[in-house]
């Protein structure tokens, strides 16, 4: 079943190599751009070459030397890593394009900077997806959290500066405060490596107490994932380029949080030992509380990106609390919705981009009758809220009605009322947007004259994105597959 | 030959000095060369002795000073021993010393004008004491060997600005009570004992079954407070910022990293090995748990006195103070992890500390003010110290890879080992108030504004001002900014190892 390969370091290191490339050739735009191109479909050609293997079942390992005393930095490719990790690297092939067109459009400065920190982050988010045991994700996520930083705050303004300042101290913070010690309670329980083969603390004899101690501070400590009260960074993160919020802040980094929450869940714990303890209940109903909080909060941001953000946060929670319902169906679905809600939300950054690059606009209120003026990027910019909601025809219903499944199966009826309720709150935040872009009396439009969408570069991604939405909903047998390798 | 190694370690920058000294009259300009050639042969030798050590074929290395015979019964004479662990502690200090010979040749002249061979012969000097103090096997010659150190700190330090001596006097007070308590504690085991040799005191108390005794409990705790003095154990860590910040740059660089490093050393030696694990750690004394919650006060108190510091030079001593309780605490949980991690720190924050004193240093002299905003865009103005400075930051944070991390991890282990769960937390949250520290830092230098040159409307964008001049220090002071910043990822790289060679050691201590 294990099989040792060297792809994965490859898949992992390619995106690295290609930064002293981009700095090689930063007087040369094109050139440079071109690299990272490169960069993005070697990654993804790589990643294809191991799908067929990860489909038959295998898992495929790489092992660099033992760091700390039984701990390797070990690459382990399943399921569950496969499947973010495709995810990951398709969008960036996607959002470089996109970021050429918003780049350049804006006439951003340091380019060459902003596209060597997205080719780190992005090596530290396969990282991550692919790291075989604890020690390695701690590592590769404290990187993503550094690199992240310069693109956070590209703008240099005092803005940018502050909201660079809530990112580090907060990531960075709950991951030394709460991770860090919780990792090496693990580790010295176990008395060895923390691997994600199995439920590693099945084996120890760890008493409910502390194990709901444990699992608080992973799931508090992995503050990517936005959970209240640690989400407050995610907002603040929005001053940074439009590319980094859609594939950073939609996808890459706050993936890598809930990402983490579900190794945590099923393969430092194990569904079978969280079941025996009965802890799972408490992460529940904290989701529970910020999918409904972050929702309202929603509802009162006026400036798009940051509406779009809250709804990132109780998106994100969607994903912990399917987790931790502990059913099959409610972990498919949350490994489902890490898929469904990247082509969804990306496509919504895309446009809130594609808006700002063509019109200058970023509230929500600016947006009346936009729908005439920019009909490509409004269509998928619909789509896009059909997904986030959960409506047919997008992929969004699929993971929807897995998590539901899943607090079915699971008998709370008091998630499953939460979920709805959740539903239709985002419905409130998005459909306004969409109906009064659309449908306005003349004299109420703020727009006048013909069409005037955003350059091409950023048009096509997001169609793609937006198409993408539809078609996993046609089609999402890949992912259930993915995602069901890591119940079995 | 391996068996005189010990002895050539100490010789080789004894004869330096003197050489320096005779030179200095006739040919200044040679002292530098001099004392680089003599601390490198003796770094050299002392790598050889790690690897001699390491090999297997001698656990240790033992040399009898002036070839006493091995007498019956007592130890006479004064013997150097060298195990794993000290050839480790041997060859940071000469390695550290020679790199920062390296950093002195420009700053000698212009920072101890007039002096410059009496500067290099003290610091020779200092070497031999700092080498001595952790080869020596004999309690008594350790405090001749620590009075040597503390004269020529003294001497380095004074050599300062206007502010130096004051602070020197300060330090030669707190010193001279450190070293006296210290013999008095000497003094009482030698009227119980008789003896001076380390080992034999430790054989004589468990065969007479001293253990009770009143007046070896009463030797215990004026050693430790003497040695908790020199090593600026808070809260007596009073005369440690001063002397270090106002010291000429090249002796801070070399005396932070080291003097409190090998004070700590010094302690864990005196627990195990004089004393025995069974004394220090029995249940029947209170004062392992005080011990912790002093450690842990150290360690607070010492990161939030840094915070409030906005001289760049007296933030990085606080935070000297707040490792001291670091290590002090790893060395008082009571478990082999604890005390290797502890002794895995000495040489990581060794490192770390040197790095950034360095870089420090380089900044305060570059940009002529040693407060925090001299930092102020320095990331586009002198990239390649503040690469050298980060590494080192994130070490203090402790961030992976650096050697910061693994020590902090042993730490942590050996804290939740023991279930000191407050010393775990006071672990973190350093590593927390360290963060806000440095990424305070970190900001000034990205975006900060330079002074004196024109600013549009994007202050980062180094492309759009041609006028921002690289103004990099010379070689022989980045050449030792790199070395320390490569060895901060070595360590880190190697911790494993390393980890196991010590632990191997200590073991052999705690059965």
């Amino acid at each position: 079943m294990t099989e040792f390969s060297f792809i994965p370091l490859f898949t992992w290191i390619v995106s690295l190599l290609a930064v002293p490339m981009i700095l090689l050739f930063r007087k040369r735009p094109d050139a440079r751009e071109g690299v990272t191109f490169l960069a993005a479909f070697m990654k993804l050609g790589m990643i294809f070459m191991m799908l067929p293997l990860i489909r038959e079942g295998k898992i495929l390992h790489f092992k660099f030397g033992e760091i700390l005393p039984g701990i390797p930095i070990e690459f382990r490719v399943d399921g569950l890593g496969m499947l973010f990790a495709l995810v990951a690297s398709s969008l960036w092939i996607l959002t470089t394009l996109y970021s050429i067109g918003y780049m350049r459009g804006l006439k951003e400065h340091d380019q060459t900077r902003f596209f060597c920190c997205f080719a780190i982050s992005l090596s530290a988010t396969i990282g991550v997806a692919f790291a075989g045991n604890l020690l390695t994700l701690y590592i590769f996520y404290e990187i993503l959290s550094l690199s992240t930083y310069p693109l956070v705050t590209h703008h240099g303004d005092k803005e940018a500066r502050s909201g660079g300042r809530t990112y580090l101290s907060h990531l960075l913070g709950t991951s030394v405060a709460f991770v860090l010690p919780a990792m090496i309670y693990c580790y010295l329980k176990k008395g060895g490596d923390i691997n994600f083969t199995d439920g590693s603390l099945l084996t120890t004899n760890i008493d409910a107490g502390a194990g709901l101690i444990v699992l608080l501070a992973f799931t508090f400590g992995f503050a990517k994932n936005g959970l209240m009260p640690f989400h407050s960074w995610l907002p603040n993160a929005m001053v940074a380029p439009t590319p980094v919020s859609a594939l950073l802040h939609a996808v890459a980094v706050v993936k890598v949080g809930v990402f983490c929450v579900i190794r945590v869940f099923t393969g430092v714990f194990g569904i079978e030992l969280l079941e025996k303890l009965d802890i799972a209940v408490v992460v529940s109903w904290i989701a529970a509380f910020t999918v409904i909080t972050s929702s309202l909060m929603a509802l009162s941001q006026d400036n798009l990106k940051r509406r779009l953000a809250f709804s990132t946060i109780g998106q994100l929670s969607y994903i912990i609390l399917g987790v931790s319902l502990l059913s099959d169906f409610g972990v498919t679905g949350s490994i489902l919705h890490v898929a469904m809600h990247a082509f969804g939300k990306i496509t919504l950054f895309f446009c809130a981009g594609a808006i700002y690059v063509a019109m200058h606009k970023k509230y929500v209120i600016e947006l009346v009758g936009i729908g005439r003026k920019m009909p490509i990027t409004m269509t998928a910019f619909a789509i896009g809220s059909l997904s986030v909601i959960g409506l047919p025809v997008t992929g969004g219903l699929v993971s929807k009605w897995y998590l539901v499944m899943g607090t079915a199966q699971s008998e709370q009826i008091a998630l499953l009322v939460v979920f709805l309720i959740s539903s239709i709150l985002n419905a409130c935040y998005f459909l306004p947007i969409v109906y009064r872009a659309f449908f306005c009396r003349p004299e109420e439009s703020l727009y006048e004259g013909g069409r005037q969408e955003a350059p091409l570069a950023c048009l096509i991604p997001l169609c793609i994105t937006a198409l993408l939405s539809v078609i996993s909903f046609f089609n999402p047998g890949l992912f259930i597959e993915l995602a069901e390798l890591i119940i079995k | 030959m391996t068996e005189h190694f010990p002895i050539l370690i100490l010789l080789v920058p004894l004869f330096g000095a003197l050489i320096v000294v005779l030179l200095g009259r006739e040919r200044p300009d040679q002292c530098w060369v001099t004392s680089l050639i003599s601390l490198g042969i003796s770094s050299l030798i002392s790598f050889f002795t790690v690897i001699a050590v390491l090999s297997g074929k001698v656990q240790e290395l033992r040399y009898r000073m002036g070839g006493w015979p091995e007498s019956e019964g007592y130890e006479i004479g004064i013997e150097l021993r060298v195990d794993i662990l000290a050839a480790l502690v041997v060859f940071a200090v000469t390695l550290i010393g020679f790199v920062n010979t390296i950093y002195s040749k420009t700053r000698a002249e212009a920072e101890v004008q007039g002096k410059v061979p009496f500067f290099y012969a003290l610091m020779q000097l200092l070497i031999v004491g700092l080498c001595g103090i952790v080869m020596t096997n004999d309690a008594f010659n350790l405090y001749v060997l620590i009075e040597i150190t503390s004269l020529t700190s003294y001497a380095l330090i004074a050599m300062g600005n206007r502010r130096a001596a004051l602070s020197s006097f300060n330090y030669v007070i707190m010193g001279t009570i450190g070293a006296s308590f210290y013999l008095i504690g000497v003094g009482y085991l030698y009227i119980k004992t008789g003896t001076l040799n380390i080992d034999d005191i430790h054989m004589v108390l468990g065969q007479k079954n001293l253990w009770a005794d009143q007046s070896i409990i009463v030797a215990f705790i004026f050693i430790m407070l003497g040695v908790w003095t020199k090593m600026a154990f808070f809260p007596l860590h009073g005369w440690l910022p001063n002397a270090y910040a106002y010291a000429p740059s090249m002796t801070g660089t070399f005396m932070a990293p080291l003097m409190t490093k090998v004070m700590v050393y010094v302690m864990i030696r005196v627990m195990l090995w004089l004393f025995g694990y069974k004394f220090v750690y029995s249940g029947q004394y209170i004062w392992g748990e005080l011990i912790i919650w002093m450690s842990v006060l150290a360690i607070v108190a010492g990161s939030l006195l840094a915070l409030a510091r906005t001289d760049i030079k007296k933030m990085l001593t606080y935070l000297i103070v707040a490792e001291v309780g670091y290590m002090v605490g790893g060395a008082w949980l009571g478990n082999v992890t604890g005390q290797a991690g502890a002794f895995y720190h000495i040489l990581s924050d060794a490192a770390m500390t040197f790095c950034l004193f360095i870089a420090a240093s380089i900044i305060v002299l570059r940009v002529g003010d040693s407060r925090v905003n001299a930092f102020d865009g320095l990331f586009r103005k002198m990239p390649l110290t503040m690469i050298g400075f980060t590494v080192g930051a994130l070490s203090m944070i402790g961030l992976p890879p650096t050697c910061g991390f693994f020590s902090k991890w042993y730490l942590i282990s050996g804290g939740i080992e023991a279930g000191h769960w407050e010393y775990v937390c006071a672990l973190i949250f350093s590593s927390l108030v360290n963060a806000v520290i440095f990424f305070r830092i970190f900001e000034r230098a990205y975006f900060g504004k330079i002074s004196g040159v024109k600013e549009d409307h994007f202050p980062t964008d180094s492309d759009a001002n041609p006028d921002i001049r690289i103004k990099e220090v010379p070689w022989s002071m980045l050449i030792p900014l790199f070395l320390a910043s490569g060895t901060v990822l070595l360590l880190g790289i190697m911790n494993r190892s390393l980890f196991e060679w010590i632990q191997t050691a200590l073991k052999m201590m705690n059965t």
